[in-house]
């Protein structure tokens, strides 16, 4: 499949995309921002002549053909401009996670010897002004917000409202050159190239090409019949391959409109405005809604309370059917509709959401009870399945076919393959085409024939051929009595309490599992408000006795419900202590997407993974903690360890019946 | 009396370290002395104010800072000295044409319109931006229309400066102390004054909010020119900051002169230190 020639007249590169929207839909938006309190508006038109004279300006810095222009900064139109500018030139554009540390960042640069760095503002400047002896090749930096910049030495410095200027002014001179490079962009050339941030290891630079950009934007925009009108809210960190795909893919694709917030802390109101109709988060996002969500209802008058829960138990029960399209009685949708006129529709207008007609939530799993809300609020939330490698999609939910323990059916033009361990592979046009200067890591992820491991295990439902994920391959274990031990599912089961923030599941080779849980300071803290329990810090809070009951209760309940399901039910949690710290990817105890790092965590707190096993009830702790401008820290804390009450299991089958039968 | 003299800066301004220019004096205070009653607040202080320069006005409690800072915005009329205003001698006058003079403040208790927006209390602070009359406001009609979009869209800038942003449209009664402080910065610099008076911007923060107020202190002074006027207790913050230091205690000046110069004075550490006073 990715040997397949082009097909006929499909523009080959993302330049060719925006030459074709110019001439499409030239005066319709193509991004906004919000500045000075206003939605400044582009036109494809307006967007073209932008990157045209980014482009000129970048050849008059020298931009050659294969350089690496590295772009690090929030979401903003400039910024993606750059990046298509950037391509513009044969360049390949390699976005960097803007809250990345200038350790993280300098090894990326000096991994893909970055020439040029197109930067945000003096924050990122300063961090790769901070690394730049480690980086010497490093020519030109080009800065977005000129705040705080007029110091600074401008022999390799520039604001990029000067290389536009002079872009502009130099565009005769360079007219054919750019028209040249822009030519001998084909299929094959690369578009872009991502770093994984990696749960193990190095990041590594994942290169896909224009062939994997736009066959992979094609087939997702039809579909879910993404159209020119359709709006997007691009706030998720540009480095990550999602945002790429929806923010330049798929919009240079269809032509519908990006919008970019005016900072980080206005997204919300930012939200509201836009009405994206199109929207992608994190489950984590979802989860952060539905918690303010809640505390708000709690807070709320005892009418508006109760109107708030008799609402939303009808609508759970109808409003999924009414979006699958089953037969709802008449009386039910008349309630639906009431609700929906008083409660429902009010309380999708606040979280920004009237408006989605598309919404897919991945990367983790979601909580049943989280996706059954916004489904029973009629918001057509689906999963899908991705990752850097597949230019994100693998496998994704029919509009009718949504269930929230399942990612949905492959993507049109995507093969799958269950391995015999489990492991799932697959093999599309959007397969990546290597680790950038990783040839032996390409090679042990993607096979001669082009499928590729995806590291997770799961299996395929026989009668509807959904994919259900487990866990990761090499995270799935057993535990001394042999039963199937996947962390990530009991941890995902305790993450649903909205009390619960993180929670790591240890149990690999012992005899019982025992877990660690982050509280949602959010969650919590406005319980013990409402309870009148003082607080003065994380920890102290997390050290609470009350809140140590209050976890007891869900670990307990989690027990329960894992005990049901006969292949897992040696994964309930016998012992946990809630830590004194939140898991923090500055830490590196989370990866930049906010995934666990199950072996560094091991590592970093052995002592307290010793005493839950030891059958202490305190352990006292010392931690190194980084704080957001890279000083270091120590924080010490003697932590509770609770025992916590388990279901007993009849009979543990062993996995290999299981799995064999599946 | 042991009086330091200024510092031995060039008449025609100078480059700091950090390469920023400083000017020519913009402002002079001349023998001030301040009575209230019986009380003498300040006794017979002199000292100038740089264009460009930030200059922080330090003292233990009751030492007359406060005071001094309402002297130059016009709220106290001194019983004796002068006040000189870009090389002018300046007449007594009432603080609001002392704020269109170019000159603005924030105070150390929070001044703003609780109930108000913050974008509405920036918006204030364009007050004598504004020329159109009552009734043209009152309709917004014609003059009015084209005012309030300019004043707007400064009033934009600065929030967008200041990054709040996401508190445009809250109440100011609803938000915590350390962003009353920034809205209270906000609505000064709305002004655009060429000199801006702050008391105690720093005050009753955490070392964070400090970090962030001190950085937004340094980039106003930066961006727009601003001279900038501070009393500040955080002796960490003022030494860091300030290009000059003018020190006071009892209603008396003790020192004057760069950070350097004034911590090592004998006399202010006496009297930060607690020496009897005869």
């Amino acid at each position: 499949m990715s040997n397949a020639p082009s097909s006929s007249g499909v523009p080959q590169s993302v330049p060719a995309l925006l030459a074709r929207n110019v001439a499409q839909f030239g005066s319709k938006p193509a991004y906004r921002e919000k500045e000075y309190g206003i939605w400044q508006t582009w036109s494809w038109a307006e967007v073209s002549e932008e990157i045209d004279a980014i482009a000129n300006g970048l050849l008059a810095l020298g931009v050659d053909r294969g350089d690496h222009v590295a772009v690090i900064g929030r979401n903003r139109p400039a910024l993606y401009w750059s990046m298509v500018a950037a391509q513009k030139v044969g360049a390949v554009p390699v976005p960097l996670y803007q809250d990345a540390v200038a350790e993280e960042m300098a090894y990326v640069l000096e991994h893909c010897f970055a020439r040029f760095v197109i930067a945000g503002d003096q924050e990122q400047v300063d961090k790769v002004l901070e690394v730049q002896e480690r980086v010497p090749q490093i020519e030109h930096i080009i800065y977005l917000d000129p705040r705080g910049m007029r110091k600074y030495d401008h022999t390799k410095l520039h604001a990029l409202s000067d290389v536009k200027a002079e872009g502009r002014v130099a565009h005769e001179r360079f007219e054919k050159e750019l028209a040249a490079r822009q030519a001998e962009l084909d299929y094959d050339s690369t578009c872009v190239m991502l770093y994984t941030s990696g749960t193990t290891g190095k990041p590594k630079g994942v290169v896909l090409s224009n062939r994997n950009i736009i066959e992979t934007s094609k087939a997702s925009s039809e579909f879910d019949r993404l159209d020119p009108h359709d709006e997007v809210l691009a706030y998720l960190p540009m480095a990550w391959v999602g945002d790429f795909i929806f923010s330049i893919g798929q919009a240079y694709w269809t032509g519908f409109c990006v919008n970019c917030p005016e900072s980080a802390e206005t997204m919300m109101t930012d939200l509201r405005e836009i009405g994206p109709t199109y929207f992608f988060a994190p489950p984590r996002v979802f989860e952060n809604l539905l918690t303010s969500v809640m505390i708000r209802m709690e807070d709320a008058s005892p009418m508006k309370r109760a109107m708030f829960h008799k609402a939303m138990a009808h609508a759970k029960k109808v409003g999924p059917k009414l979006l699958d399209g089953e037969p709802v009685s008449a009386a039910d949708k008349l309630r639906y509709q009431i609700d929906n006129l008083l409660i429902i529709g009010p309380l999708k207008n606040t979280l920004g959401m009237s408006r989605v007609r598309v919404g897919y939530t991945a990367g983790e799993a979601i909580g049943p009870e989280i996706f059954d809300f916004y489904r029973a609020l009629g918001i057509n939330l689906k999963q899908l399945y991705g990752q850097t490698e597949a230019s994100v999609f693998i496998t994704q939910q029919k509009d009718n076919e949504v269930r929230p323990d399942t990612v949905g059916t492959p993507t049109p033009g995507v093969e799958l393959r269950i391995a015999d361990n489990g492991e799932v592979f697959y093999r599309s046009p959007g397969t990546f085409v290597e680790y950038y200067k990783n040839p032996e890591g390409t090679a042990s992820t993607k096979d001669a024939e082009g499928w590729v491991a995806t590291g997770d295990a799961g299996f395929i439902e026989p009668d509807t051929g959904h994919l259900r994920i487990i866990d990761r391959a090499k995270d799935v274990g057993k535990m001394a009595s042999g039963a199937l031990f996947a962390p990530k599912y009991v941890e995902n089961k305790l993450k649903f309490f909205p009390n619960i923030l993180e929670a790591v599941v240890f149990g690999n080779e012992r005899d019982m599992c025992t877990a660690f849980i982050n509280i949602d300071l959010t969650a919590v803290g406005n319980w013990a408000e409402r309870n009148n329990i003082a607080y003065a810090s994380y920890q102290e809070l997390a050290g609470h006795p009350q809140v140590l009951d209050m976890i007891q209760s869900h670990v307990e309940e989690v027990n329960r419900s894992v005990a049901e399901d006969e292949m897992l039910s040696g994964c309930q949690v016998h012992r946990f202590l809630i830590l004194h710290k939140e898991l923090d990817a500055d830490d590196g105890e989370l990866t930049r997407t906010r995934k666990v790092r199950r072996r560094i965590i091991e590592e970093k707190f052995h002592d307290l993974i010793d005493a839950l096993y030891g059958g202490k009830s305190e352990q006292y702790t010392e931690t190194e903690v980084t704080y957001e401008d890279g000083r270091k820290g120590k924080i010490t804390a003697t932590l509770k360890i609770r025992d916590a009450a388990t279901v007993p299991v009849t009979s543990v089958k062993s996995p290999e019946d299981q799995v064999a039968a599946e | 009396m042991n009086q330091m003299t200024a510092p031995a800066a060039p008449q025609d301004g100078y480059v700091t370290e950090d390469g920023r220019t400083i000017g020519g004096v913009v402002m002079e205070m001349r023998n001030i002395t301040l009575r209230f009653g019986g009380v003498v607040a300040i006794k017979d202080i002199s000292f100038d104010i740089r264009e460009g320069e930030i200059r922080a006005i330090i003292g233990p409690n009751g030492a007359g800072k406060s005071s001094m800072l309402n002297v130059i915005s016009g709220f106290y009329h001194p019983q004796e000295g002068e006040v000189w205003y870009k090389g002018e001698k300046r007449p007594p006058m009432r603080p609001y044409q002392v704020a269109r003079q170019g000159i603005a403040r924030t105070f150390q208790n929070i001044a703003l319109f609780e109930g108000m927006t913050v974008l509405d209390n920036v918006m204030t602070g364009r007050l004598n931006h504004m020329t159109a009359s009552i009734l043209d406001q009152a309709f917004w009609w014609g003059k009015a229309q084209k005012e309030e979009t300019a004043n707007r869209q400064k009033a934009e800038e600065i929030i967008d400066f200041l990054e709040i942003q996401n508190i445009r449209k809250t109440p100011v009664g609803r938000l915590p102390y350390g962003l009353k402080k920034r809205v209270e910065l906000a609505r000064a610099l709305a002004a655009e004054p060429k000199i801006l008076l702050l008391d105690e911007p720093m005050a009753g923060m955490n070392v964070e909010e400090k970090e962030d107020m001190s950085r937004f202190v340094l980039d106003v002074n930066d961006e727009f020119g601003t001279t900038i006027v501070l009393i500040e207790h955080d002796m960490g913050v003022v030494m860091d900051l300030s290009d000059r230091v003018v020190v006071m205690d009892y209603g008396r000046k003790i020192g004057d002169g760069t950070p350097d110069e004034v911590r090592s004075n004998q006399e202010v550490i006496d009297a930060y230190l607690g020496v009897s006073h005869d």
